[in-house]
């Protein structure tokens, strides 16, 4: 209407342009589309890269973990051996003795000559009299008969097998010397030395500082499964409940923002706050055990609580606010509506945020540190459901750090196996969480 | 439709089920109804018309209450159902919503089945003894909303999966399951296409026979076939309130009237 009063005279007349030109305007405007399409590969791939390169790395420095170098030695010890053993000073010694015999007999007879050093086989084999002392005192009947014993070999040994360590760049320690090679070597010409599978690095407790090829990460995925059950059932209930109150019932105003705000804030505030936070109030205040999961389990549930109420809330508020009408509006009370309509339609998103919190608190070492899971040795499992809480125990991301800062070489790879285990665990879940989302969806 | 009979009708004296009195709603600072006076009969379709933003969706949602969970809306005035003063502080408004029922603008089943949807409300309220006396409740209810024929056979199909239409149809249907007295409808009809439109109008004749229907209409045709008194609202204030021949042939209101003639709005 209001074009009407324009003189049409002053009016410019219609550029006519054709259809199959693109004029410049629009061709910069597509260089600038392709230009950030660009970009977002470029990004993705350098992103794609590293994750290969992560990947990699990860796998062939963690490999080595699950591999472990045994010596197989045919051995008979008789009575009279044994007997002359047990009557030595240093018992074990005397079983080495016999032992070593064995291997040099055994390599003799495939035509390989080695010098019967004992220093070197400890090296080698680590202290077998020990083992054998074991084995034939629980085990009398096994006397006089041919046994094969598969011993472990040392770490250096395994390094040399699996090509960590050469000729080249070792060098003589009272762990290991050149020479010693020589007679690895020959245990290799004479195929009694071989890498087995290590199940005991997936099912074992930590060993000592000089002995990363007992070490196993067992314990430790005990001690983290039960501070994770720690973590859900307290972390789930408390979360959901506050968000629900937050998100459905209490009122808008100053002091709920106030909450929001610091519910927000918490979620970014570093875990090693929660950590001292947990040793001065759990430890040092409630006196609850050190280093028990249940004290890890309460800290990484402080840590997890603000990530299940943010993503809660946010999925609380994805619901449509036409399904609150609906149930109201038929006469239903808030917590009907709540507990009947908003939640079942609310719950792939909270257990997504729960399964991702209870992920994220499960790589966590930092709070750990604190309430002393790390520095605990984890010899052994608990012994039953309830000490699983109390007895001191470590946990997988405590036992890498621990692993990883040792100064045996043996552990570096020991550490790397323990994030491919970490990491599988990861993976687990978070594919869980996906699938349940995938399940529970439902669509409006 | 047949509008002439039902023009006829309303001319009938009616008992007054809903009367309000001087209400006034505010959303923080904004005055959003000014000083509305109204009597709703019983048995009987008020049509609430007016331009977008007038009041009448906020005017009716004062209606069962459903106000109440907007955290800054304040209501003053009285509201008497029956009689009784329903924002008095003994009124509990679950237990007002049972009574005054609401369908929505967009039709919001809930997301289960078709059995489930009708079956919720009659459930909460304790309505059923048995899964038998569910049965019938759901079935007579479905018949009332007038789908039983065309869902029948998918009793426990998702409600979702229905179209628009149907959908509205299942909300009415759902509404009327829990035995409301009064029916509110915030523009049913927006949504479906003429043909559910014309089966929703026909229902809501229906249902005149058994309670009272306040709808809130966009459409002014809509408000002159199935209503009998109308209620015209502009800016927040009720403009003019009668029987709807009357507003659509003789306003007395000069506003009523540029509207209905479509200068205004």
């Amino acid at each position: 209407m209001s074009d009407a009063t324009i003189d049409p005279v002053t009016q410019p007349a219609p550029k006519r342009s054709s259809l199959h030109q693109t004029d410049a305007r629009t061709r910069k405007r597509n260089a600038a589309e392709k230009r950030f399409k660009a970009y977002g590969i470029c990004a993705i791939a350098v992103g794609i890269f590293f994750l290969v390169v992560l990947a990699v790395s990860i796998i062939r420095s963690g490999l080595p973990a699950f591999t472990q170098t045994v010596v197989s030695v045919e051995f008979t010890m008789t009575q009279d051996q044994f007997d002359a053993a047990e009557g030595e000073l240093f018992k074990t010694k005397a079983y080495s003795a016999f032992f070593n015999n064995a291997l040099v007999e055994t390599l003799k007879e495939k035509g390989l000559e080695v010098e019967s050093d004992a220093k070197a086989f400890e090296r080698i084999l680590g202290k077998t009299g020990g083992t054998l002392r074991e084995f034939y005192r629980a085990n009398p009947d096994e006397l006089g008969k041919e046994v094969d014993f598969e011993l472990s070999a040392s770490s250096r040994v395994d390094g040399y097998m699996n090509g960590r360590l050469t000729r080249d760049n070792m060098e003589d320690s009272r762990f290991l010397e050149a020479a010693d090679l020589d007679i690895v070597d020959a245990m290799i010409t004479a195929g009694i030395i071989k890498e087995t599978f290590n199940w005991n690095f997936i099912t074992g407790a930590d060993s000592g500082v000089d002995n990363p090829g007992g070490a196993g990460i067992g314990a430790s995925v005990v001690g983290s499964f039960f501070m994770m059950l720690v973590v859900l059932c307290l972390s789930l209930p408390i979360g959901v409940a506050a968000s629900i109150y937050l998100e459905e019932f209490a009122p808008q105003n100053k002091f709920t923002d106030l909450i929001e705000v610091n519910i927000s804030n918490l979620a970014a505030v570093p875990s090693i706050v929660f950590g001292i936070l947990g040793l001065a109030v759990f430890i040092q205040f409630m006196h609850l055990p050190q280093s028990a999961p249940l004290v890890g389990g309460l800290v990484l549930t402080l840590m997890t609580l603000p990530t299940i109420i943010i993503s809660t809330r946010a999925s609380l508020k994805a619901v449509p606010p036409s399904i609150r009408d609906a149930a109201l509006g038929l006469g239903a009370s808030r917590m009907q509506a709540v507990f009947h309509h908003v939640l079942p339609l609310a719950m792939p998103g909270i257990l997504t945020g729960t399964i991702i919190g209870l992920a994220q608190a499960l790589g966590e070492t930092a709070p750990l540190l604190l309430i002393g899971m790390v520095g605990f040795v984890a010899r052994g499992y608990p012994e039953g459901f309830i000490s699983g809480f109390t007895d001191p125990n470590s946990a997988m991301p405590a036992q890498i750090y621990t692993w990883a800062a040792r100064a045996d070489v043996g552990f570096y790879e020991k550490a790397w196996g323990g994030i491919i285990i970490l990491l599988i665990f990861l993976l687990t879940m978070n594919i869980l969480a996906v699938i349940l989302r995938r399940r529970f969806e439902r669509r409006w | 439709m047949y509008d002439a009979p039902k023009l006829e009708t309303a001319l009938d004296q009616q008992d007054i089920k809903i009367s309000a009195d001087k209400v006034q709603v505010y959303y923080g600072e904004t005055h959003a109804i000014k000083d509305v006076s109204v009597e709703i009969e019983d048995k009987t379709v008020t049509a609430f018309i007016g331009p977008s933003g007038c009041g009448k969706s906020t005017f009716l949602r004062t209606l069962n209450r459903m106000n109440d969970t907007i955290d800054i809306c304040r209501v003053q005035g009285n509201i008497l159902l029956d009689g009784e003063d329903i924002y008095h502080a003994k009124v509990d408004p679950v237990q007002l919503r049972a009574k005054v029922g609401m369908v929505f603008q967009k039709p919001n089943p809930f997301p289960k089945s078709i059995y489930d949807n009708i079956a919720y409300g009659p459930r909460i309220h304790g309505l059923a003894n048995s899964k038998a006396d569910l049965d019938v409740i759901v079935e007579k209810s479905l018949r009332r909303g007038a789908i039983w024929d065309e869902v029948k056979d998918r009793l426990h199909a998702p409600g979702t999966g229905l179209s628009g239409g149907q959908q509205q149809r299942l909300c009415i249907a759902r509404a009327v399951a829990t035995e409301p007295e009064v029916l509110l409808m915030d523009e049913p009809c927006s949504a479906l296409d003429p043909i559910a439109t014309a089966q929703v109008e026909e229902l809501i004749d229906e249902l005149r026979k058994n309670y009272s229907v306040v709808i809130v209409t966009h459409s002014m045709q809509q408000a002159a076939r199935v209503s009998q008194k109308t209620a015209f609202f502009h800016l927040g204030n009720l403009v003019e309130y009668d029987d709807t021949s009357k507003i659509f042939t003789n306003p007395s209101d000069e506003r009523t009237e540029s509207y209905i003639t479509g200068r205004i709005g």
